[in-house]
């Protein structure tokens, strides 16, 4: 059989921050022993921007214009050219996190127009009071239709630490209808633009459900929900892009009402 | 002075009757009658009475599916609540174990789930379909945003959500059987997909069940799955938990048991934060809290204040869910899941409690309720779901509990309206001590709560657990079983595997060093409950322990006053006469004790008391058509109750009744079989009247024995009785007591002869002995026994004879005995027989006119006159007065009867009109000279 080879990371959650050192072994294992030129490792960071299927079209006009974004770069080179012996060879390496240039290092980030990397941030709680009722809906039909409810609630701060979950509470003070459901949808939306207009996409990231039927009136329901490490990062506004993000409030009325209430954030990392 | 003949008057009874009977005369349709109905026709009344009728269906369609009772039962096993509470936690002999018990490990006196755990799973049970939906697959028509992720990114979310292919199953119309299979197959394809390291599949095969606890349709069978699923979750957190602690041991190192998060290196915690944030990320809510619950021990990996951070939040969460039920067995699962790991942390425990406390009125929101209505399931039924999971909390909450907490929480409870619920578990859950010193609190609450809701029965039970394992103070002791038994009596249907229960429990604890002795007036009134409540006592005796219990009444007095109460009960509710050998025994068994205290001492009217209840028992026994069983049963009770008199008296009554009976079923022709089983019964009564005392009852006993001997053939046996009853008759004493007063016995006997005679009448003669050989032997009797000396009652008895022997001497005897013949067909008017018949009238007649010269002195003057005239009434009546001399004796009675002025002149002028009116018959004539012989002496 051939030769296996993988890079370990020596700290366990993998992540690192800009001037930190990133340490870790090649592991080089094989049952024979392995001619080889030489093994060098290299660095790389790039913010690049993504073509979604969905909006195919829209980005066309300047898709071009944004070329990636090369952030960090560097190469070192591990061992000469030679012979590995058999087993398993245990190779390892650190180097520092430093910026190119003037760059700044952003989060690493997966999203649907961008893929990004860390930043820093400064957190100050700014907690929200709601209350939800027919009247303070937008959006609504046939106001009269909808059942009489009276939902109050608050979030202890839209100012979010990524790593913290995000807090409040919500209470049903009194609904005529029952209630199906309550949820939580984070949402991200992500803006791309230049000098040509932008585009923007709202993509639910996580939903989670805090309360599952018919609930006690007058009895807060907690709102809890951590982050998906994956899918967040701290709200981030360059000139080229955007990442917001939003939580909603979705409560669900027997038989059919969809009630939600919007709540943008701000995501940093302290 | 003169011997006077007799001649009978010949008689033709039938005529006599036809002639002395009022004459029919036949009513015309529209002649009056009183005893006519009143008839009003009137058209119109017909359609009045359908009115009211028609709603009356209705009424009976709300028979419960599930019997609220049969959950009685169930439920913690006193003995081994018993066993926990009493195990001595205090011989740990250092103490610092001891201190670590209290505070990281629960002791050996907490209950452990693994014992609710099989209760639960019997008691819960259901005949409905269930079903299982297993949504295993990504639940891909669910988010529309999730489309819009890049192609990559959401591969690699269908690898980790996808385990296998399309795999949404729902699984229908399971039996609970093939339920519990199934979930025991989920519980082995967890294992298996963890051991072939598919940590994503076990995962989610654990999102899935939890999520089967959100589903509350059969919600009977909710406490049940509960038990199941929580199983799969506790699998769950322990391979989690083993996988992270092996990540932390280096191969060399074993981790220890109270290692602090320092100790664990990186990649384990790197882990257990991945399971962590995966499991934060599940949308739905109760696997979310569900699964996270199962995995609260591994938070031991990552920080040390971790568990009580976590465990306020989770407890808060499960305000999110509607259902309230779901939410108590989270909360259940949580307090299970803290008391493992942190049995330190009580705070979240009582958090629990009193969110659940909050959350209480949604039992009866308009959520519930509809539920209920759609499942068929009644309030009565449904409440006691919540018993287990409520029981857990409490007892987790209480479990070393300070007394101040116990009493805030019953605080609490009181506050909230319709809490019997919550009284049930308080009281099944908190130390016995703390219940049964409060216990007449806890009677007064129960008596508050809503009859409609959880049945207070079983309130009453629980407390009955507590007062079974600690003492209530003394003085409420029998208050608080008046005020349960008042409820327990209500029960509709009455359930005698709870009274076994009750009863059992009792035995249990009364009979260790002879507790029960004092307690009598306790088990008394427990017995009169549970028989007042009983009125089927086939039901009652079958109940096991309830003849045990009887034998805790070891001091006579109180067991007798017991069996008592329990025979007047029999009495007044038994309507049927039964032959069920189950009350046969209890009963027999119950009389005899009764009997059995009967002593010298004994006072009559006790004695009366016993006897009558022993009676009314042996009334209601009846075989039916099994005459033999019937018979042994008498038999068997005569040994039984050998020193009751009336008892006695009784079964020769009910044996005659019985031999009567054979007679009517045989329509009085006896086969050879029940000619001999009547034989026995005859046989029967013969020898148990002479063990009887009062002597007129054992008279008249011969004699109605006797005549049922006649009415059945068995001439000899009768011969036999009336031989016994005149023998008897020269014991009969002067004075008897009657009703505890000294009486001349004389009337009695002359009563007694009357009866005894008009038997005679129609008794054969037995073919060796002489002719009328009984009614001589009789004579005899009468002749020697000694009369009180101013006294007619012996002339009053001959004058009877002479009636009596008229009437033997006659061609045709005025009554029968079917299929018997008597003398008068015997003998077919045979002169010898008629002969010495007259003869014996002759020497009666001496004897009585020997009486009345007796009688010529002045102070009897009047008696002597009344008897003349008495004398004269039997002549005429019975007598032939063609003849002569007859004729003759009767003007002398007239003259005698008004010599000395002392007859009564009315009686005299009706008499005479009598006769002059009997003179006006055919054959009579001869009256009318005879009217003209007797002057009527004119007051002077």
């Amino acid at each position: 059989m051939g030769t296996s080879l993988d890079i370990k990371i020596k700290r366990a959650n993998k992540v690192y921050h800009a001037g930190e050192v990133l340490s870790g072994v090649v592991v080089i294992s094989g049952k024979d022993s392995i001619q080889h030129q030489g093994v060098s490792l290299t660095v790389e960071g790039s913010v690049n921007l993504q073509l979604s299927a969905k909006s195919v079209g829209v980005f066309e006009a300047f898709y071009n214009s944004v070329k990636p974004i090369q952030i960090i770069n560097s190469t070192i080179e591990m061992v000469k050219p030679g012979k590995f012996p058999s087993g398993k060879t245990e190779i390892p390496f650190e180097f520092p996190l430093h910026v190119k240039g003037n760059k700044v290092l952003y989060e690493t980030y997966h999203g649907v127009f961008v893929n990004i990397q860390p930043q820093k941030g400064k957190l100050t709680p700014s907690p929200v009071d709601f209350t939800i009722t027919p009247e303070t809906l937008q959006n609504v039909r046939e106001r009269a239709l909808l059942p009489k409810f009276l939902i109050r609630g608050h979030l202890n701060s839209t100012n979010c630490v990524i790593t913290q979950p995000l807090t409040g509470e919500l209470l049903v003070e009194s609904s005529e209808a029952a209630i199906r459901s309550i949820e939580l949808q984070l949402v991200r939306v992500e803006t791309c633009g230049c000098a040509e207009g932008y585009a923007r996409d709202a993509t639910e990231i996580q939903n989670i459900q805090i309360a599952d039927g018919d609930v006690c009136r007058s009895l807060s329901v907690p709102i809890y929900m951590v982050f998906p490490r994956l899918f967040t990062c701290p709200t981030l506004e360059t000139t080229n892009f955007k990442v917001e993000f939003e939580v909603n409030v979705v409560v669900l009325l027997h038989p059919d009402h969809l009630i939600t209430e919007n709540f943008p954030l701000k995501l940093c990392r302290t | 002075m003169a011997v006077f003949p007799w001649h009978s008057r010949g008689r033709n009874y039938k005529a006599e009757f036809a002639s002395c009977r009022l004459e029919a005369v036949p009513l015309e349709f529209g002649d009056y009658h009183p005893l006519k109905p009143i008839t009003v026709t009137e058209s119109k009344t017909k359609k009045v009475s359908r009115k009211g009728s028609t709603s009356s269906t209705s009424s009976s369609s709300s028979s419960s599916v599930v019997d609220p009772l049969s959950s009685v039962l169930d439920g913690t096993d006193p003995l081994s609540m018993f066993a926990a509470t009493a195990d001595p936690a205090a011989t740990d002999s250092s103490r610092k174990r001891r201190d670590r018990d209290e505070n990281s490990v629960v002791g050996s006196d907490f209950e452990p789930w693994a014992s609710k755990r099989g209760e639960i799973l019997t008691r819960y049970t259901t005949t409905e379909k269930l079903s299982i939906n297993l949504f295993m697959g990504s639940e891909k028509g669910k988010g529309t945003a999730t489309s819009a992720m890049s192609e990559k990114v959401r591969t690699r979310l269908e690898e980790l959500d996808d385990f296998e292919e399309g795999s949404q199953k729902e699984l229908l119309n399971l039996t609970q059987q093939d339920y519990v299979n199934r979930i025991e197959e989920l519980n082995q394809s967890l294992k298996d997909a963890w051991a072939s390291d598919q940590k994503v599949k076990a995962l989610k095969i654990v999102i899935q069940c939890s999520k089967l606890l959100s589903d509350t349709s059969v919600i009977q069978f909710y406490p049940s799955k509960f038990v199941l699923i929580t199983d799969i979750l506790d699998t769950f957190g322990k391979l989690v938990h083993e996988r992270i602690s092996s990540l932390c041991v280096d191969h060399r190192s074993v981790l220890p048991d109270h290692f602090s998060p320092e100790n664990v290196n990186d990649t384990a915690k790197e882990t257990c934060l991945n399971w962590f944030f995966k499991i934060a990320s599940i949308r739905e809510l109760i696997p979310r809290f569900y699964v996270e619950a199962s995995i609260l021990k591994c938070n031991k990996f990552l920080s040390k204040t971790g568990i009580s951070e976590c465990l306020p939040r989770l407890t808060c969460m499960i305000r999110g869910i509607g259902d309230p039920l779901v939410s108590v067995y989270a909360r259940a699962y949580l307090c299970r899941v803290g008391m493992e790991v942190a049995p330190h942390l009580k705070e979240s425990l009582n958090k629990n409690f009193f969110d659940f406390l909050l959350t209480f009125k949604q039992i009866h929101g308009d959520t519930v309720q509809n539920q209920l209505v759609v499942q068929g399931v009644e309030l009565p039924s449904y409440l006691p779901l919540y018993s287990p999971a409520m029981d857990w909390i409490f007892q987790c909450i209480s479990y070393h509990a300070p007394e101040a907490l116990l009493t805030e929480m019953m605080e609490r409870c009181k506050k909230l309206g319709n809490n019997a619920l919550l009284l049930n578990s308080v009281m099944s859950a908190f130390r016995a001590e703390f219940i049964a010193t409060r216990s007449m609190d806890f009677i007064g609450m129960i008596k508050e709560c809503d009859e409609s809701g959880f049945p207070k029965h079983l309130l009453f039970r629980s407390l009955g657990l507590n007062l079974a394992l600690a003492d209530p103070p003394e003085g409420d002791r029998l208050q608080i079983l008046n005020e349960a038994w008042k409820v327990i009596t209500k029960l509709k249907n009455p359930q005698k595997r709870e009274v076994n229960t009750v009863l059992a429990d009792v035995i249990k604890h009364m009979t260790p060093d002879r507790a029960f002795e004092d307690s009598y007036p306790q088990l008394q009134s427990i017995i009169k409950k549970v028989i007042a409540h009983f009125h089927d006592f086939s039901v009652l005796f079958s109940v096991e322990k309830f003849l045990p219990f009887l034998d805790m009444f070891q001091k006579e007095s109180v067991r007798v006053e017991v069996c008592k109460c329990i025979m007047e009960v029999f009495i007044k509710h038994q309507q049927e006469p039964t032959k069920d050998p189950v009350i046969l025994n209890a009963l027999l068994h119950v009389c005899k004790t009764m009997h059995d205290s009967v002593n010298a001492l004994t006072l009559e009217d006790e004695k009366r008391m016993l006897a009558y209840l022993i009676n009314g028992f042996i009334k209601m026994v009846s075989f039916g058509r099994d005459f033999e069983q019937q018979l042994s049963f008498y038999v068997e009770a005569r040994s039984m109750f050998c020193n009751l008199e009336p008892v006695l008296v009784q079964l020769i009554h009910s044996v005659n009744r019985l031999a009567m009976e054979t007679r009517k079923v045989m329509k009085g022709n006896h086969s050879r079989k029940t000619a001999a089983f009547v034989r026995a019964c005859v046989a029967y009564c013969f020898i148990t009247i002479p063990s009887l005392v009062g002597i007129f009852t054992r008279l008249n006993l011969y004699l109605h024995s006797g005549q049922v001997a006649l009415a059945n053939q068995c001439l000899s046996q009768a011969d036999a009785f009336f031989k016994a009853a005149i023998s008897l008759i020269p014991e009969v004493p002067k004075m008897i007591n009657i009703d505890g007063k000294m009486r001349p016995s004389e009337s009695f006997l002359l009563e007694f002869l009357c009866n005894f005679f008009s038997t005679l009448l129609i008794v054969p003669d037995h073919p060796e002995h002489g002719v009328l050989f009984l009614v001589r032997e009789l004579l005899n009797v009468i002749q020697d026994y000694t009369w009180e000396d101013n006294s007619d009652d012996k002339i009053r008895i001959y004058t009877c004879v002479l009636h009596l022997l008229s009437a033997m001497s006659q061609e045709t005897y005025l009554y029968h005995i079917d299929k018997v013949d008597s003398n008068d067909s015997l003998y077919g008017g045979d002169t010898k027989f008629l002969a010495e018949n007259n003869k014996l009238c002759e020497t009666v007649m001496a004897q009585i006119l020997e009486h009345l010269k007796t009688l010529a002195k002045d102070e009897a003057l009047k008696r002597q006159s009344s008897l003349g005239l008495s004398f004269f009434n039997s002549i005429l009546a019975h007598g032939d007065l063609r003849n002569n001399r007859l004729n003759q004796l009767s003007v002398n009675l007239w003259h005698l009867a008004q010599r000395h002025g002392c007859a009564d002149t009315r009686t005299m002028v009706k008499t005479l009109e009598y006769i002059k009116k009997r003179s006006k018959h055919p054959d009579m004539g001869h009256l009318t000279e005879l009217a003209l012989r007797l002057p009527l002496q004119t007051r002077t």
